[in-house]
């Protein structure tokens, strides 16, 4: 054998091998569509399967009915006004906290700075008993507020990955600024926003992604059906006790994960950056 | 970040130090209010939906408080039923340290395997990359956590797939023994966003440090287990911190696949609390199970740190 041929042969196997273990890992997912497509009595006969005998997208009509007399268009819109919302918040104060961390010196910031570091790591499920009581005492339960406003003053993640972000800019840049008369404001909105335009599009990703598959905080917080977002809208559609049609339980699950993965899909130069440059989980 | 800052800052003022002395204190007065002018939403932020939070549900998880009325001072009692009183507390830790102990293993071994291999491959290492981050993508929302229970449902894929091998399907969900696995496996299955950091972190490594290695005549094992793993060990280190915590906090996975069944085999920390908390509303005993939690995280965060002075390799 040469040596050539032997090359060849080790890439062919190479990419068999990895080939092979990515189609098992996306089986699931794989499965998930192909189940959407199938007659809802045929999902579970031959289960496995990836190859619908029909393709039957009436599944789709039939499970965007939704249940109670709620169709899926209210649980989506819901889900985009509670995604929309804490999104745009948490990057614009996200922004605004993460320059006065990284250009301004001033007395305390240390303390911030290592205040914010262990917030970052504290997890919700930590707080939610507390922030419960708390919108609780102003009356708030069964509304968005509680959903939005946790992270709507700044998200600890987007002020790091910022930070790291802003510190790249030479400061030759603020200090040209400010001998054209630029005071700290406006060397924020002119010169450091317009530069960090690649971060904030990460974080706003991140963001949408994370709000758009939260659960905990709907699932304790809105009572009322018509308020649900899809996450919370499909755990109820999913009951086992309550399923009959389960070719519409696979086809809104399926759509349920539309969004995500085409942000994705057209993101991922962001995600992928976002990710291997300050760790931030997937 | 803060030396440079006042590098800069000494550079700002004028050398002579008369006016030093002068000019000093207004510029740091101003400083001082745009740095709290635009860290004010960040520390309202903070104060409102963290630090009080936290002080509070401190003072809770020492009352008996059911949202009806105010607390009632308890003292220890919370913490002395939990651990003398209480065996689904119990349950919960078992089940957590198992599930931590494995499922975060299972998905950081998967993950650097694959960015080992990911990183040999020259060509379509993009196409790949992509396919196999979509898990870790869509993992942690409520449809995969759905079409996960029916996958391993009894007339699910996996049954159906081994009846049609001939072989005998089983109760995944319904048997004590694997129902935990399941998760694990669903856990494990979003290794995605840690193989990304693993193939940074590989990527990194100078391609000179293997030169060298090949010019001493090293085998590849030699240079796996002598370069790229004391050179991946920082990334690693920062990923087990990441991923414990993330493993100990899962709710989700058990809430909708296996709603903590069957027997309690998997009921997580978290799942419990919410239990006592938003089922049974004793917002005193889930905030004492939340400090419970929250020191545990820390000791284990602590453990790891120390011990990364003995397995931690940085290159300066």
């Amino acid at each position: 054998m040469t040596f050539k041929t032997k090359k060849r042969l080790k890439k062919i196997t190479q990419h068999t091998l990895l080939g092979l273990f990515t189609l098992v890992m996306l089986y699931p997912l794989i499965w998930m569509l192909a189940s959407s497509l199938k007659e809802s009595s045929n999902v579970f006969v031959d289960a496995h399967s990836l190859i619908p005998s029909a393709w039957e997208f009436s599944n789709y009509v039939d499970g965007w009915k939704g249940f109670a007399g709620i169709s899926f268009t209210t649980f989506y819109k819901n889900t985009f006004i509670i995604v929309g919302i804490t999104t745009i918040g948490s990057i614009i104060f996200s922004a605004v906290a993460a320059y006065g961390f990284a250009r301004i010196n001033f007395t305390g910031r240390k303390m911030w700075f290592a205040l914010m570091l262990m917030t970052m790591m504290l997890p919700f499920e930590m707080v939610m008993i507390p922030q419960y009581i708390m919108f609780n005492w102003f009356e708030l339960i069964d509304t968005y507020l509680p959903l939005i406003l946790p992270t709507f003053f700044g998200y600890p993640f987007f002020i790091f990955l910022m930070i790291q972000f802003i510190r790249t800019i030479p400061k030759e840049l603020d200090q040209a600024a400010r001998i054209d008369g630029c005071n700290t404001i406006s060397i924020f909105f002119r010169i450091i926003v317009p530069l960090i335009v690649p971060a904030m599009m990460t974080s706003t990703i991140f963001s949408f992604y994370w709000r758009w598959d939260d659960f905990m905080a709907p699932l304790i917080y809105l009572q009322s059906p018509e308020k649900y977002p899809v996450s919370l809208a499909l755990k109820l559609f999913s009951d086992p006790e309550a399923v009959t049609n389960w070719g519409a339980l696979f086809a809104m699950t399926t759509l349920s994960l539309l969004p995500i993965m085409i942000i994705f899909f057209i993101f991922q130069r962001y995600i992928v950056d976002g990710i291997s440059t300050s760790g931030l989980k997937g | 970040m803060q030396e440079a800052q006042t590098e800069e800052r000494q550079l700002n003022t004028p050398p002579d130090p008369s006016s030093m002395k002068k000019r000093k204190k207004p510029v740091k007065d101003i400083d001082n209010k745009m740095g709290y002018l635009f860290l004010s939403p960040f520390i309202f932020g903070t104060i409102a939906f963290m630090l009080f939070p936290m002080a509070y549900s401190l003072y809770l998880s020492f009352t008996d408080y059911n949202l009806v009325g105010t607390p009632q001072w308890a003292g220890l009692a919370n913490y002395k039923e939990m651990f003398t009183n209480d065996p689904q507390f119990w349950d919960a830790i078992r089940v957590t340290f198992f599930y931590a102990g494995t499922a975060v293993p299972v998905r950081l071994v998967f993950a650097l395997l694959i960015a080992l291999a990911l990183n040999k491959v020259v060509e379509m290492v993009g196409i790949y990359r992509t396919l196999l981050y979509l898990p870790s993508i869509v993992g942690g929302s409520i449809g995969v956590s759905i079409m996960w229970r029916q996958l391993f449902g009894n007339d699910g894929a996996i049954n159906s797939f081994l009846e049609s091998i001939g072989l005998q399907g089983h109760s995944w969900l319904g048997d004590p023994d694997t129902a935990i696995w399941t998760l694990v496996i669903l856990y494990g299955w979003q290794f995605g966003s840690s193989m990304i950091i693993f193939l940074a972190g590989l990527r990194n490594i100078p391609s000179i440090y293997y030169e060298a290695a090949e010019v001493d005549g090293a085998k590849p094992l030699q240079k796996f287990f002598k370069i790229t793993i004391p050179m991946l060990t920082p990334v690693i280190l920062f990923n087990v911190i990441m991923q414990v915590i993330h493993g100990f906090m899962a709710f989700t996975p058990a809430f909708i696949v296996t709603e903590g069944g069957p027997i309690n085999s998997t009921l997580l920390y978290v799942l419990y609390m919410y239990r006592q908390a938003f089922q049974f509303f004793d917002m005193g005993y889930a905030s004492a199970l939340a400090w419970v939690m929250l020191l545990i995280i820390g000791i284990f965060t602590a453990i790891i740190f120390k011990s990364s002075d003995y397995w931690v390799h940085y290159d300066n």
